[in-house]
C-alpha cells in the first residue's frame, strides 16, 4: 500500500474471518446472549425501574416453574422446532417458503376434521391417518408455488405468501362451518369426552409423543440434509443454480421435491398443534410460528439440533412474558422487546464469527 | 459472502415481521387506549360495592385466579380488572392472593393458564371472554375441587359439572335505558324540525342505526332492547342494524357508521367494543350532519364529546363480589348467574351534553320501574313479530342449537337471562333490518 492511498484508508475495515474454531464460536453466541441480556436489564432498570435480575428469576419460574410449565414450555418449544425443521430444507436451497403459516393451518385444518368426522376409529389408526393426510395436505399447499417456480421461476417469495391468506381464509370457512356451539365462532375442544383423535399420554405425560416426534423429525432431517444425495444436491442448488445444472442436477426436480418435503413436515406441524395441543382449530393456530421458525432455521443454519435450542430459547421466552406480565406488571410488549434485543444480538454475533473490524493503524502493520 | 449477507438481511427482516405479526395478534391496540376512559366508565361502579356483610370463611387465604383476554389498555378487560380488584377489597381478600393472567388467547394457553393457576393455589378462577370456554371446562372436568367460571359463556348449565359456571349481567336492561336517552333526542330533534326527509322512511319513522358485532343472542337481545328503549318515548322509528363481524374492529365500526348515516339514520347505536362508531358520528356531526351515537362498555365523551348520548356500561364489581364471598365461604358459586339494576349491575354512563332535556328524571323513572318490577324490557305488548304479537317463543337449554326446549314468554313478557345467564333473546321484530346477516 502506498502513502497516498494510506491517506484515504477509512478508519475501521471490515474483514472476512477464516474458518474459526467451533470453541470461540461457541464462545461469541453464549457471550452475544449475555451481552444481550445485560442491555435488556439496563432497559427494564431504566424504563421500569425493576430488577432485571427479579424480572429474569420470575422469567425463569413462569417457563420451568413446574413440571407443568415445562413441560408446556417444551410444547411450544417443539412445535416451533417442528416448523423450522419444515422450513430448513426448503430455505437451505433458498427457496424462500414464507408459506408455513398456510401448510400449518391447512394440515390442522385437515387434522381437525379428521377428528370430527373419524371419531369412531380406535386412537392408534386415526393418529396414523391424521398424521398421513396433515402431511399430504402441508405438501399439497406448499406443491403449488413449488411448480410454478420450478416451471415459470414465478417469485416463490410472494406466491407463498398469498397462500397462507387462503389458507387463513379457508380455516375461517371451516371454523364456522364446524363451530361449537353455534353461532360461537369458535369449535371448541373437540372429543372432549372421547378425546378420539388426541395424543395420548405416554409415560404419565401428555406431550410426550409430541417430543418423539419432533425429535425423530429433527434427527431425520439432519441425516437427510448432511449425509443424503437429496441433501447434497439441495446444498448445491441453493448455493448457484448453474453449477447444479452443470452438475447434471435436474433443478426443477429438487425444488419440486424439497417443497413437498417441507410442506408435509409444515403440514405435521399443523397436526401437532391440532391432535397435540390445542384440541380445537381456529385461524389463531398457527400463530405466527410459520414466521418466527423462519429466524429459527437461519440462526440454526439449518442444523436440527441448533434449531432444538434455539426453538427452546424463544419458547422460554413466550412462557416468561406472561409471568411477568402477571408478577411484574410488564405487559407482554416487554417481553416482546426483549426477544427482539436477544434476537439482535445473537444476529451480531454471526456477523462478528465471519468478519472482524480492522481499525486504521491495525491495518497499516498488517499491510 | 454476499449471500451471507443477504440471508443476514433476510433474517432481520423476518425478525421485524415477526415483531409485527405479534403485534397483530396481541389483542390490545393503541386505540384502546384511547378509548379506555374506563375510569369514568367505571366510576358509577363505585358506590355499588357493598361492604363485607355475609363472609364467613377466612378471606386472606383464598387465593383467586382471573385469566383475561387483553389487559388494562382494552376497555372490556380494564372493566373486568377494575370489578375484581373492587370486589377483592369489599369481601376481604388481599390484593396479592389474586392472580392475574393477561392477555391469554383463546386457545390451549387458557387451559394452560387454568391449570397454572390451580398449581398455584387458587381455589376458584374466572375467565372473561366467550372463547375461554371449552378451555375452561376441561380444565374444570380435571380439577373437580376448583371452581371455575367462564364469564359471558353458556355451556355450564349443561355440562353437568359441579364447579363450573356462567355469569352474565342483564346489560339488555342499562341498552333499553339507554334507548330512552335515545328516544328523547330524537323528540327533541322532530319538535325543533330539525331532521330533513332523508331522515324519515317512506311510513314517516326516523331511522336509526345499530353498529352489532356478531347475529348472535347477545347482540339480538342488546339491540331490540335498545330500540324498544327509543320506541318507548319516541313510537315513529325504524332501525337498521350492520353486522362488522369482529368485536373490535375500528376500521370497520368507524365504516358501518358511515354507511348508516348516509342512509338517514339519526342516532348511532353500538354492541362492538372499539371508538370507531362514536368518532365517525362526532365528525360527522361536526360536518353539520345530524348524528348522535350511544356507545358501549366505556363512556364515549372523551372520542365524541358532543355527538356521545351516553353508554351502557357493566358493573362487573356487583357479580365478582358475590362469587368471591361463596369462595370465601366455601359455597358452590351459582351455576348461571345475571342480574342488572336490581343489584346496579349495569348503568349508562354520565350522559352527554347534547341529551335533551328531561332526559335524566325519564332515564331514573325507567330504571326505578325495572327495580321494582313495573317494567319489562320485552314486555310482548311492546313489539310485534311478522305483524304478530308474541305469545310463545321456546329457547335452547340442552345444547342442540335448537330453540325448542323452554318456554320463555310468560306474564306478558319474555324472560331474557332468567333460564340461564347468556342472552337468548332471538326474535328478528317490527321495525328493525339487518342489513348484512351472515
Amino acid at each position: 500500500m502506498s502513502d497516498n492511498s494510506a491517506v484515504k484508508d477509512p478508519f475501521i475495515r471490515v474483514v472476512k474471518r477464516g474458518d474459526m474454531k467451533s470453541g470461540p464460536k461457541i464462545c461469541i453466541r453464549i457471550g452475544s446472549v449475555v451481552v444481550s441480556l445485560i442491555v435488556c436489564g439496563i432497559l427494564i432498570n431504566v424504563i421500569t425501574g425493576l430488577n432485571p435480575v427479579a424480572v429474569y428469576v420470575t422469567m425463569f419460574k413462569g417457563a420451568f416453574g413446574s413440571t407443568r410449565r415445562s413441560f408446556a414450555t417444551i410444547r411450544e418449544m417443539m412445535m416451533l422446532a417442528c416448523v423450522a425443521i419444515g422450513l430448513a430444507p426448503a430455505f437451505k436451497m433458498k427457496f424462500w417458503n414464507i408459506g408455513a403459516e398456510g401448510q400449518i393451518l391447512i394440515g390442522g385444518i385437515v387434522s381437525a376434521g379428521c377428528m370430527i368426522n373419524l371419531n369412531m376409529l380406535p386412537t392408534f389408526p386415526l393418529l396414523i391417518i391424521m398424521f398421513a393426510t396433515s402431511a399430504a395436505a402441508g405438501a399439497l399447499w406448499a406443491l403449488l408455488p413449488a411448480v410454478f417456480k420450478a416451471k415459470w421461476n414465478t417469485n416463490e417469495t410472494l406466491f407463498t405468501l398469498m397462500m397462507n391468506y387462503v389458507a387463513i381464509q379457508l380455516t375461517s370457512f371451516f371454523v364456522s362451518k364446524w363451530e361449537n356451539p353455534k353461532g360461537s365462532n369458535t369449535v371448541g375442544i373437540i372429543n372432549s369426552n372421547t378425546q378420539a383423535g388426541w395424543f395420548p399420554e405416554i409415560f404419565g405425560q401428555k406431550y410426550t409423543l409430541n417430543i418423539i416426534l419432533v425429535v425423530t423429525l429433527a434427527i431425520l432431517m439432519w441425516v437427510y440434509l448432511k449425509y443424503t444425495k437429496h441433501g447434497y444436491e439441495i446444498a448445491v442448488v441453493g448455493d448457484s443454480e448453474n453449477t447444479a445444472r452443470y452438475a447434471g442436477i435436474s433443478v426443477s426436480k429438487v425444488i419440486i421435491r424439497t417443497m413437498l418435503l417441507s410442506g408435509a413436515v409444515c403440514g405435521i406441524a399443523g397436526f401437532l398443534a391440532v391432535s397435540g395441543a390445542s384440541h380445537t382449530i381456529s385461524t389463531s393456530t398457527a400463530g405466527g410460528r410459520g414466521f418466527t421458525a423462519i429466524i429459527v432455521a437461519w440462526l440454526a443454519k439449518f442444523n436440527s439440533f441448533y434449531m432444538l435450542l434455539i426453538a427452546l430459547l424463544l419458547a422460554f421466552l413466550g412462557s416468561g412474558a406472561t409471568e411477568i406480565a402477571s408478577k411484574c406488571k410488564l405487559n407482554d410488549y416487554a417481553s416482546d422487546m426483549i426477544i427482539g434485543i436477544i434476537l439482535f444480538f445473537i444476529l451480531a454475533s454471526e456477523f462478528f464469527i465471519n468478519y472482524r473490524l480492522v481499525f486504521r493503524k491495525h491495518a497499516k502493520e498488517e499491510a | 459472502m454476499k449471500k451471507k449477507i443477504i440471508s443476514m438481511a433476510l433474517a432481520a427482516i423476518t425478525a421485524f415481521s415477526l415483531a409485527a405479526c405479534s403485534g397483530d395478534t396481541a389483542p390490545t391496540t393503541p386505540a384502546g387506549t384511547d378509548a379506555g376512559d374506563g375510569e369514568q366508565a367505571t366510576e358509577a361502579g363505585t358506590e355499588a360495592v357493598t361492604p363485607a356483610e355475609g363472609v364467613t370463611g377466612d378471606a386472606s387465604e383464598v387465593k383467586i385466579g382471573v385469566i383475561l383476554v387483553g389487559d388494562e389498555n382494552e376497555g372490556y378487560t380494564y372493566a373486568h380488572i377494575d370489578g375484581v380488584k373492587k370486589a377483592a377489597e369489599a369481601v376481604g381478600i388481599p390484593a396479592d392472593n389474586i392472580l392475574w393472567k393477561y392477555s391469554i388467547p383463546e386457545d390451549e394457553s387458557c387451559y394452560d393458564a387454568a391449570i397454572d393457576l390451580v398449581d398455584q393455589g387458587c381455589t376458584a378462577v374466572f375467565s372473561n371472554s366467550y372463547g375461554h370456554q371449552s378451555f375452561m371446562q376441561k380444565a374444570a372436568e380435571e380439577e373437580p375441587d376448583v371452581q371455575f367460571v367462564s364469564m359471558t359463556g353458556d355451556t355450564a348449565a349443561m355440562s353437568g359439572l359441579d364447579n363450573f359456571s356462567n355469569a352474565f349481567t342483564n346489560i339488555y336492561e342499562a341498552r333499553y335505558v339507554s334507548g330512552i336517552v335515545a328516544g328523547m333526542k330524537i323528540a327533541e330533534l322532530v319538535d325543533a324540525g330539525e331532521l330533513s326527509d332523508a331522515n324519515f322512511d317512506a311510513d314517516g319513522n326516523v331511522k336509526i342505526g345499530y353498529v352489532g358485532a356478531y347475529p348472535y343472542a347477545e347482540v339480538v337481545s342488546g339491540y331490540t332492547a335498545f330500540y324498544l328503549g327509543v320506541k318507548s318515548v319516541y313510537d315513529k322509528v325504524s332501525m337498521e342494524v350492520i353486522y362488522t363481524n369482529s368485536w373490535f374492529d375500528i376500521a370497520a365500526e368507524g365504516e358501518a357508521a358511515n354507511s348508516l348515516m348516509a342512509d338517514g339514520c339519526v342516532v348511532i347505536g353500538q354492541h362492538a367494543d372499539s371508538t370507531g362508531a362514536p368518532t365517525a358520528v362526532q365528525s360527522a356531526l361536526d360536518s353539520g350532519k345530524v348524528a348522535y351515537s350511544v356507545g358501549y362498555n366505556v363512556d364515549m365523551l372523551g372520542v365524541a364529546p358532543t355527538a356521545a348520548l351516553t353508554s351502557a356500561t357493566n358493573n362487573w364489581s356487583v357479580y365478582y363480589t358475590e362469587a368471591f364471598k361463596d369462595v370465601v365461604n366455601g359455597e358452590k358459586i351459582p351455576t348461571d348467574w345475571a342480574k342488572g339494576y336490581t343489584e346496579d349491575a349495569v348503568a349508562i354512563t354520565t350522559l352527554g351534553e347534547s341529551c335533551a332535556a328531561g332526559t335524566q328524571e325519564k332515564v331514573d323513572e325507567a330504571i326505578a320501574a325495572i327495580k321494582d318490577g313495573s317494567l319489562h324490557v320485552f314486555d310482548t305488548d311492546t313489539f310485534t313479530v311478522d305483524g304478530a304479537k308474541v305469545d310463545s317463543a321456546l329457547v335452547d337449554m340442552d345444547g342442540d342449537f335448537e330453540n325448542d326446549d323452554e318456554e320463555a314468554v310468560s306474564d306478558g313478557y319474555f324472560h331474557e337471562s332468567e333460564l340461564r345467564a347468556a342472552p337468548s333473546f332471538y326474535l328478528r321484530i317490527d321495525g328493525i333490518t339487518e342489513l348484512t346477516a351472515e
